[in-house]
């Protein structure tokens, strides 16, 4: 990726990110006022430098294979929405203005990680078929689309957010220190959370009754995506044994279901593929 | 505690980790022999005859990865605080369901309090001295409307405090955490008004991106719920 096109990219947002950005930037935007300092053999270097100094010491190549991964996650949860939302009959009208919330910011984010990727954004067409997903993972789900059932469409729902809540959390330290490309990761991350939170809210309003955080490992009432929770009943943090530690306020261990919800687990990229590529993510 | 975190080799061997006692000991030295240099961390001027002479001196969070973590540390305290008065003494009307809910975000924000006390060991800031004296504990809208800012704002803080963290490891948990606080501040929003888990207010409409903010942008908003003054001098 061209580092000119990354920083041209990156000034393309700035009115949007408003102080995200390192003030640092202005002096890569200056460089060429310092051209007659600089020897033109060293300016590569010279780049290279500020370029580190001002986002970040991750390779560019992480950066950008991170934010195509989101971007291919991004794709997938907008169409799902988008689908959703043109499907008449499927949504109730209580419930709505939220989805079209959900789907707004989706495709917000599509929006966002494509400006940032400039040349270097996946096309959609090359996600699916052309560009269409399957929304039954190759069967193993019932086409709620077709069927208008929103039960179904809701239990996709709640494992999509917090999927991607995993996802992004597990790409964090492949953008470490990088303040422009992780505070943005991160502000997307905690939006997936807080939509993982409402459509949990929605499903206790039915016949399913999850909390808005994760309690133990699959907690949906639905074991065909147990997959997707692997891992999140994790006990242990930063080296320390949570069953060991004692809630002040009741004198007794914390239990494992506070423990669980207390601490949201991260997946890999190698761990996630499996879960999306059925609906077509590649 | 301290066994615990060593047998664990969590946060040993780094450099920044005793930012925070440094000078925390210094002032203690200071004050002990009455010098006047000491003007940058006692702020607040030190109450005479009090049996602990850091209620009223600022603390500072110190810098690098441990002071994030401090940072953090202070902000959960706030909010476990919170949640255990909530739990104590509902507001009237408070349902079996929102009576479990609020034990569960309690007990959330303790095990976030207790577990970076364990992890940060000899380097954790002291325990801070709240005041919630501008909230209503008796009445609904005034506990919803406090908890929504203290969800809303720990996200935030989370969020634009992480890109200073170098360690893989520590970034993890805070991610680990702050995506919970995330699921919180929608509840609490859900609850106040449905529908508005994600509004405007905390989502820019164009990007949808959640708020970040630097730690001199935190701490003035929750200055008001402290008696013990807080800095992050070192950090952004």
């Amino acid at each position: 990726m061209n580092i000119f096109s990354i920083i041209e990219e990156l000034e393309k947002i700035d009115p949007e990110l408003n102080e995200r950005f390192s003030p640092r930037r202005a002096a890569i935007k200056n460089l060429s006022n310092y051209g007659s300092k600089i020897a033109l053999a060293a300016l590569p270097f010279a780049l290279g430098s500020l370029f580190t100094k001002a986002y970040g010491q991750t390779a560019v190549g992480d950066v950008t294979g991170t934010l195509n991964f989101a971007l291919k996650l991004e794709y997938l949860e907008s169409a799902f929405y988008n689908t959703a939302l043109a499907t008449p009959g499927l949504i109730p009208t209580a419930d709505l203005a939220a989805f079209q919330l959900i789907a707004a910011h989706e495709n917000a984010h599509v929006k966002f990680l494509q400006n940032v990727l400039g040349t270097s954004a996946v096309a959609q067409t090359t996600q699916g078929t052309n560009g269409t997903y399957d929304f039954t993972a190759g069967g193993s789900l019932p086409n709620y689309f077709a069927s208008k059932d929103y039960a179904t469409f809701l239990i996709v729902a709640n494992a999509f957010e917090d999927t991607g809540v995993r996802a992004y959390k597990g790409q964090a330290p492949n953008i470490i220190g990088n303040k422009v490309v992780l505070t943005a990761a991160l502000s997307i991350h905690s939006v997936e959370a807080r939509h993982a939170s409402h459509v949990r809210t929605i499903r206790r309003g039915t016949t399913a009754t999850p909390k808005s955080w994760i309690t133990g490992a699959n907690d949906t009432g639905f074991a065909g995506i147990a997959a997707n929770y692997a891992g999140e009943d994790n006990t242990m943090q930063g080296g320390v044994d949570l069953t060991t530690l004692i809630n002040p306020v009741t004198g007794a261990k914390f239990t494992s279901s506070v423990i669980t919800e207390a601490f949201d687990e991260p997946l890999t990229f190698a761990q996630v593929l499996p879960l999306v590529s059925p609906f077509g993510v590649k | 505690m301290e066994n615990l975190t060593r047998n664990n080799d969590l946060l040993i061997e780094d450099e920044s980790k005793l930012n925070a006692k440094i000078q925390r000991r210094s002032f203690l030295r200071y004050a002990g022999v009455g010098a006047a240099g000491v003007g940058l961390l006692a702020v607040a001027s030190c109450k005479k005859h009090t049996d602990d002479p850091m209620v009223s001196a600022t603390i500072d969070v110190g810098g690098g990865d441990i002071g994030v973590l401090n940072y953090a540390y202070a902000l959960e305290q706030l909010e476990a605080a919170f949640y255990i008065k909530v739990v104590a003494s509902p507001y009237s009307g408070m349902s079996a369901s929102e009576l479990s809910a609020f034990t569960d975000i309690r007990d959330h924000e303790v095990l976030h309090r207790e577990f970076l006390k364990a992890a940060l060991g000899a380097a954790a800031i002291p325990a801070l001295s709240v005041n919630f004296s501008s909230i209503d504990f008796t009445s609904k809208a005034s506990v919803l409307a406090a908890a929504k800012g203290f969800e809303d704002t720990g996200v935030s803080a989370y969020n634009g405090v992480a890109y200073v963290m170098q360690n893989p490891a520590y970034l993890t948990l805070a991610g680990k955490i702050v995506s919970v606080e995330a699921r919180h501040a929608a509840f609490i929003r859900d609850m106040i008004s449905y529908g508005s888990f994600a509004d405007s207010t905390v989502v820019d409409t164009t990007n949808a991106l959640d708020l970040s903010r630097m730690p001199s942008q935190v701490l003035p908003i929750v200055a008001v719920y402290l008696n013990t003054s807080i800095s992050a001098n070192q950090l952004p």
